[in-house]
């Protein structure tokens, strides 16, 4: 932000992703406002956690950013270029730089290929290196993946589901990108699989400097591994800040109910909640004004027409999109009408 | 203990006849659950909790299963019991709330029909007075707008409306034992809060026993009572959620806990730990601790002989752990 854009791997503004929807035989052709305009920036060998419930748009902004998907609107810039329009002819070239790993890891690798052929496969798509080269680099990310050798010759119906993610891991690493999107990585599985799934994504972080997007649904996740964290409600970033910052003093209502909400592994902790009323509304119906309005238990009138642009009001890097912030007093706290605050872990 | 308990399982074990031979996927588990209690079932994907639950309403997939052991359920022994006799049980004595609320319910029947339909089954009522419960019920699991509500699809309704309707179907005969399976780990967190508060307030004002499957210790703070950790088929740590949290005793339990990024984050370390090893295959019972190859204190007596569940020293009766070497001390050397 105060960076200038050349020196981010990843610049993104204004990105904007609709889809059609609706049956048209009803006459009812709706468009469904899946990402509504998000700004963002990724610094080289930054984490940045993109957290958000589901529907928040939080994968589509992964797809676009990976260019699996053509945004309808606005600018994404991965080391200085842009490619948010790039017909995928010339985006071809630029995709050793940009990789992305799955949530599934069962549905992200091909049963028919050998683990060997499907960590060399981005190296033999584009023709690079000979066989015997190829080889030694599939050897080298097994290793680097911390997987044995031999697991070459087998296929994916014969690893776990950590060993799978270790594999999608080493595929996506091995031309070297300068950006990671990875989309609930560790979800699927276990606590201690996803804790050593988390620590490989650092430990690789640092041996191979990689910028990388983690998207994900868990907080706890997000706020281990992140640098900075972006809180996505409904098509738009709602709170942009350092990790310390976003969890010691949220400003946006949304970010402290989700605080709030999330459970605690400890029983001690005063079981006192923000329980949001209402239900996430439909993409397809986008509220005006703020689009958090319809849940917000401390919203008032401007909240309802004027939707409030995403802004650092007490300070250049916490940026959040809510009118109630003040540059002195902070965020609103929806947490102060419960005898005491919620205290995050 | 037995006189207060509604529901006892001793001995349980399931074994399923697959191809590639017996899968031992319950090897000895007991356990019981108070009216009014919430006790969660917890461990990693395979280790035997869901095939537990299941098997007490008889749920398990027909064909290949061995299941022996007791259950009983406010005294009464359900393994012997014949599936039309299960039938008449279930939905009445013991309910089931699936991961899943979207595929356990009927799509093409609007959920207030569906719920009157399990009034029915159960109780002698008209349809009129099935649907006023119906809605009665819709209310108390939170749903605005209840008698409006009744005639939306469950394609209409969002995830956590339709746990919640999932929830008031499963009640709607005042069952002495709810078995909620992961009953939010498909629902967005601000979603699960609200559905894990009405689970709670059911168990409390209609002192049904609950048995809570999940695999998330956050869920098991929030809203359990006591705790069984299962690893590999087997009960390895029982207790009350409080002491469970405040001394875990197991190293497997620990190991858990400490993979949480929540308590990583607590220490300020950057790096998880993580439990080195992988789940063992369910198709022996050696006599030994299971988890020995995984753990980091185990020695010559825990590959030969297998630890039994005992109370520990310090700790409160009801704190149960299976380990030569129980304690958080243990693991600091």
């Amino acid at each position: 932000m105060t960076e200038l854009p050349t020196d981010d791997v990843l610049t993104v503004r204004g990105l904007t992703k609709y889809y059609s929807g609706g049956s048209r035989l009803r006459g009812g052709r709706h468009q469904v406002r899946a990402v509504d305009g998000v700004d963002l920036t990724i610094g080289p060998g930054e984490i940045l956690g993109l957290v958000g419930e589901s529907g928040s748009g939080k994968s589509t902004v992964g797809r676009c950013v990976t260019r699996l998907t053509r945004p309808t609107s606005g600018s994404i810039e991965l080391l200085g270029q842009e490619i948010g329009n790039l017909p995928e002819r010339r985006m071809r070239p630029l995709r050793q730089d940009v990789h992305i790993v799955f949530q599934d890891p069962y549905s992200s690798l091909n049963p028919r290929m050998t683990i060997g052929d499907i960590i060399a496969e981005p190296l033999r798509q584009q023709g690079l290196r000979s066989r015997l080269e190829r080889r030694r680099e599939v050897e080298d990310m097994l290793e680097r993946t911390g997987l044995r050798a031999e697991i070459r010759s087998r296929y994916p119906h014969e690893l776990s589901g950590g060993q799978r993610q270790r594999v999608a891991l080493a595929r996506a690493l091995i031309r070297r990108p300068k950006l990671l999107v990875a989309d609930e990585p560790a979800s699927a599985l276990d606590v201690s699989v996803q804790a050593a799934i988390l620590n490989l994504l650092l430990e690789l972080r640092q041996a191979l400097n990689f910028s990388c997007l983690f998207i994900s649904h868990d907080l706890s996740v997000v706020e281990f591994i992140s640098d900075r964290i972006a809180v996505m409600y409904l098509g738009r970033i709602v709170e942009l800040t350092t990790r310390e910052r976003l969890f010691t003093e949220p400003q946006h209502p949304y970010t402290q109910a989700l605080l709030s909400a999330a459970p605690v592994p400890d029983p001690i902790v005063a079981r006192d909640r923000v329980v949001l009323t209402g239900e996430l509304p439909s993409a397809a119906a986008v509220p005006s004004g703020c689009r958090f309005h319809t849940r917000c238990p401390v919203a008032v009138d401007r909240c309802r027409t004027e939707d409030p642009a995403l802004t650092g009001v007490t300070s250049a890097d916490h940026l959040v999109a809510c009118h109630l912030v003040d540059p002195v007093r902070g965020g609103p706290d929806i947490t102060a009408r419960s005898a005491h605050a919620d205290h995050p872990a | 203990m037995s006189g207060t308990t509604v529901l006892d399982v001793e001995h349980l074990r399931v074994t399923f006849a697959t191809e590639d031979g017996p899968v031992l996927a319950v090897k000895d588990m007991s356990f019981a659950v108070a009216p009014g209690e919430i006790l969660a079932l917890v461990g990693e994907s395979g280790c035997g909790k869901t095939i537990t639950a299941m098997s007490i309403p008889g749920l398990l997939p027909a064909g290949g299963v061995a299941r022996s052991g007791t259950v009983r359920l406010a005294g009464r022994e359900l393994t012997s019991l014949a599936e039309r006799d299960l039938e008449s049980l279930r939905g009445k004595d013991i309910s089931v709330v699936f991961q899943e609320p979207m595929t356990s319910l009927n799509p093409a029947y609007t959920v207030g029909k569906q719920i009157v339909e399990v009034i029915r089954r159960h109780q002698s009522l008209s349809r009129g007075q099935a649907l006023d419960r119906a809605v009665e019920l819709l209310t108390l699991v939170g749903i605005p707008d209840a008698r409006r509500r009744c005639a939306s699809f469950p394609h209409q309704l969002s995830g956590g409306m339709r746990q919640r309707v999932m929830i008031a179907m499963a009640v709607a005969c005042d069952p002495k034992v709810l078995i909620a399976d992961e009953p939010t780990t498909a629902l967005d967190v601000t979603i699960q809060a609200g559905v894990l508060e009405v689970i709670r307030t059911l168990c409390r004002t209609l002192d049904t026993a609950v048995l809570l499957i999940t695999h998330d210790l956050g869920v098991v703070a929030e809203v359990a009572d006591r705790v069984v950790v299962m690893y590999a088929g087997r009960p390895v740590e029982q207790a009350s959620v409080h002491s469970l949290f405040a001394e875990p005793q197991h190293p497997y339990t620990m190991g858990l806990m400490d993979a949480l990024p929540a308590n990583a984050l607590r220490s300020r370390s950057r790096r998880l730990t993580e439990i080195p090893g992988l789940v063992p295959a369910p198709v022996d019972d050696p006599d030994e601790c299971q988890f020995a190859p995984r753990c980091p204190r185990a020695t010559e007596r825990c590959r030969t002989e297998r630890p039994l569940l005992r109370q520990v020293d310090d700790r409160p009766d009801d704190h149960l752990v299976a380990c030569h070497h129980p304690g958080r001390e243990a693991s600091r050397d």
